[in-house]
């Protein structure tokens, strides 16, 4: 399936990653190839195939669901770019 | 010969008999590391930490509590988070981002007495095949071709650790194997890497690429340093749900070099099309080492192998959409100067579209799209139903007693750096098409040297084992070694 310009657009605004407006007919192009190769798994007959979730087969552990740590925000908030205030600080969300 | 080119088997029996000292060893790889620059393998080095590391170890030593990996000098992967030490997976989106806490891995290493020389190069986000997307540059291969001076690639993602090992800057390294990262460059720099069975060695701590797909494992110079270091890094981790509470064998004590009776798989579909005759040969003559060990070596099928690649490229770049979804410039790392009036959209999009290298960025894309609604099926769904009939390729070989399975580890040698540069991307993900399939059924494998191609550059091949038994593997991996006498080492160039 060939990508086209707007799908580009789209996928680049969904990762949330800017792109260039004359960047997108070459990203489209890349990503056209890669999913052309992916088109090879529609040769194989996966009737009544469940999709594999788990690659051994275990039950996740468990365990008591308590408070195990806390008090370290000066580390939480140690690689913050723009910590204020005990709080990571963002531009406006809200108006 | 100096220290730093000691296997860690020699270096500990040595340091237990008192023969050196754990900081003597240390100097002897941070001199070489020195030395080592044009290599570009090593890019934070932490010579206070490792000779802090070595004292502690020498004292342990004298005090008679001196476990195998006591005062071993070991790089790290820039993946695995180390405490106050940067741990930038190679991106720039993680620049000067210092970790407030250690890997379970690098824990475990250190509780056994290791000491981190400092962070190894490696692709960006674990994403590559040659170690050219890292934001620190291409780490370069200790091997030339003979008679030429073109740098070579030491293979991807775990480059810097493969190009560390095999140039004797370190004992051994930490690597991460997601389609073939550990065993893809330890065959293109001539030493040892094993993947683990999925589970095994545990992810806390280490950079997310693909969850489903990742594990991290050693990466030697022998089979011997393998299951020594494996052993140290392995077992139950409470802080990662997917690790297995199940016991950790003794590795060394089952490298016992007896295959007798053993049956060994050559899968078929792994002769690939134009495959070099050079690949051929020596997988031919792994053949033959292993049935002159005394093993019995029968054809087998995986039919569904030539799916491995599309599947997997549907799957990792769909784990590493979501996974990297974290790196949005509020938490840590790169944030973008933004411009008057953006909102945090443009910050995300802006963080993003500077912090990530393309490669990345492609894979992010790919993963989202194949995630979006309205493909989720035709490309997610179908991508896994292919992943659970090639884990039942392999079930169902094991089941007929297959114990191990040979195939050549890689398509080629290490190429030159550079040369794939213009070539499509699903060139460059053709180096693991032999690896790959391991991940996908979270089984162990091991790459492991075998012989020279005619231009002087090693060549590797890879066993593969069942779920659970790296002992066994391991034990196969030494018989192969020792009949191949792999001992050339690059000619130092750096």
């Amino acid at each position: 399936m060939a990508i086209d310009i707007d799908t580009a657009r789209k996928v680049a605004k969904l990762a949330r990653i800017r792109v260039e407006e004359g960047d997108l007919p070459a990203l489209a192009g890349k990503l056209s190839g890669i999913l052309g190769f992916m088109e090879q798994l529609n040769e194989v007959d996966v009737t009544g195939v469940e999709p594999m979730t788990s690659v051994t087969p275990m039950r996740l552990k468990r365990r008591a669901d308590v408070v195990t740590d806390g008090d370290i925000q000066a580390q939480v908030l140690k690689n913050a770019p723009d910590a204020r205030e005990g709080f990571f600080a963002v531009p406006k969300v809200v108006e | 010969m100096s220290a730093n080119t000691w296997t860690i088997a020699a270096a500990r029996d040595a340091l237990r008999k008192g023969e050196i000292t754990a900081v003597d060893l240390t100097m002897s790889c941070l001199t070489a590391i020195d030395a080592g620059d044009g290599l570009n393998a090593f890019v934070h080095k932490t010579p206070e930490i490792a000779l802090e590391q070595a004292r502690a170890a020498d004292a342990r030593i004298a005090g008679g509590d001196a476990p195998a990996m006591c005062g071993i000098p070991l790089g790290i992967k820039d993946l695995f988070c180390t405490k106050g030490v940067p741990s930038q997976a190679a991106s720039n989106i993680l620049k000067g981002f210092k970790p407030e806490y250690e890997s379970t891995v690098t824990s475990k290493l250190f509780e056994a007495g290791s000491v981190m020389l400092g962070k190894l190069n490696m692709d960006e986000f674990a994403m590559g095949s040659s170690n050219e997307t890292s934001a620190y540059g291409n780490a370069v291969n200790p091997w030339q071709r003979k008679g030429s001076n073109v740098q070579l690639t030491p293979g991807g993602s775990s480059g810097g650790s493969a190009a560390a090992v095999a140039a004797d800057l370190c004992l051994a390294a930490t690597g991460t194997d997601t389609g073939g990262s550990i065993r893809q460059p330890a065959a293109f720099t001539g030493i040892v890497g094993i993947k683990p069975t999925y589970g095994r060695v545990s992810r806390w701590g280490v950079v997310a690429f693909a969850s489903s797909l990742d594990q991290a494992g050693p990466m030697t110079k022998t089979v011997r340093d393998a299951a020594i270091m494996l052993q140290a890094m392995a077992g139950h981790d409470p802080k990662d749900s997917t690790s297995a509470d199940i016991p950790v064998p003794d590795f060394e004590a089952a490298l016992t070099g007896d295959i007798r009776g053993r049956v060994i798989g050559i899968p078929r579909e792994y002769r690939m099309d134009g495959m070099p005759a050079e690949i051929e040969a020596l997988w031919a003559k792994g053949v033959e080492m292993m049935r002159d060990a005394g093993a019995t070596v029968r054809d087998i099928s995986l039919p569904h192998t030539k799916y491995a690649l599309p599947a997997y490229y549907v799957i990792a770049p769909a784990e590493a959409s979501s996974n990297l979804a974290r790196y949005d410039g509020v938490r840590y790392g790169h944030r973008a100067k933004l411009a008057a009036g953006d909102g945090i959209t443009e910050m995300y999009e802006k963080t993003r579209a500077e912090g990530f290298g393309p490669e990345v960025q492609r894979r992010i894309m790919v993963g989202t799209y194949v995630l979006s609604a309205g493909f989720y099926d035709a490309y997610y769904n179908r991508a896994r139903k292919v992943r659970a009939l090639i884990k039942r390729d392999f079930d169902l070989a094991f089941a007929d007693g297959i114990d191990a399975i040979l195939t050549p580890a890689t398509p080629s040698a290490a190429f030159g750096l550079g040369e794939m540069s213009d070539a499509d991307p699903i060139q460059m993900y053709l180096n693991d098409v032999f690896t790959v399939t391991v991940n996908l059924a979270g089984l162990p494998g091991i790459a492991v040297p075998v012989g020279l191609d005619a231009q002087g550059l090693p060549l590797g091949l890879q066993l593969i084992g069942r779920p659970w038994d790296e002992a066994s593997l391991l034990n196969h991996a030494h018989v192969l070694e020792s009949r191949a006498g792999f001992v050339a080492k690059a000619e130092k160039w750096w």
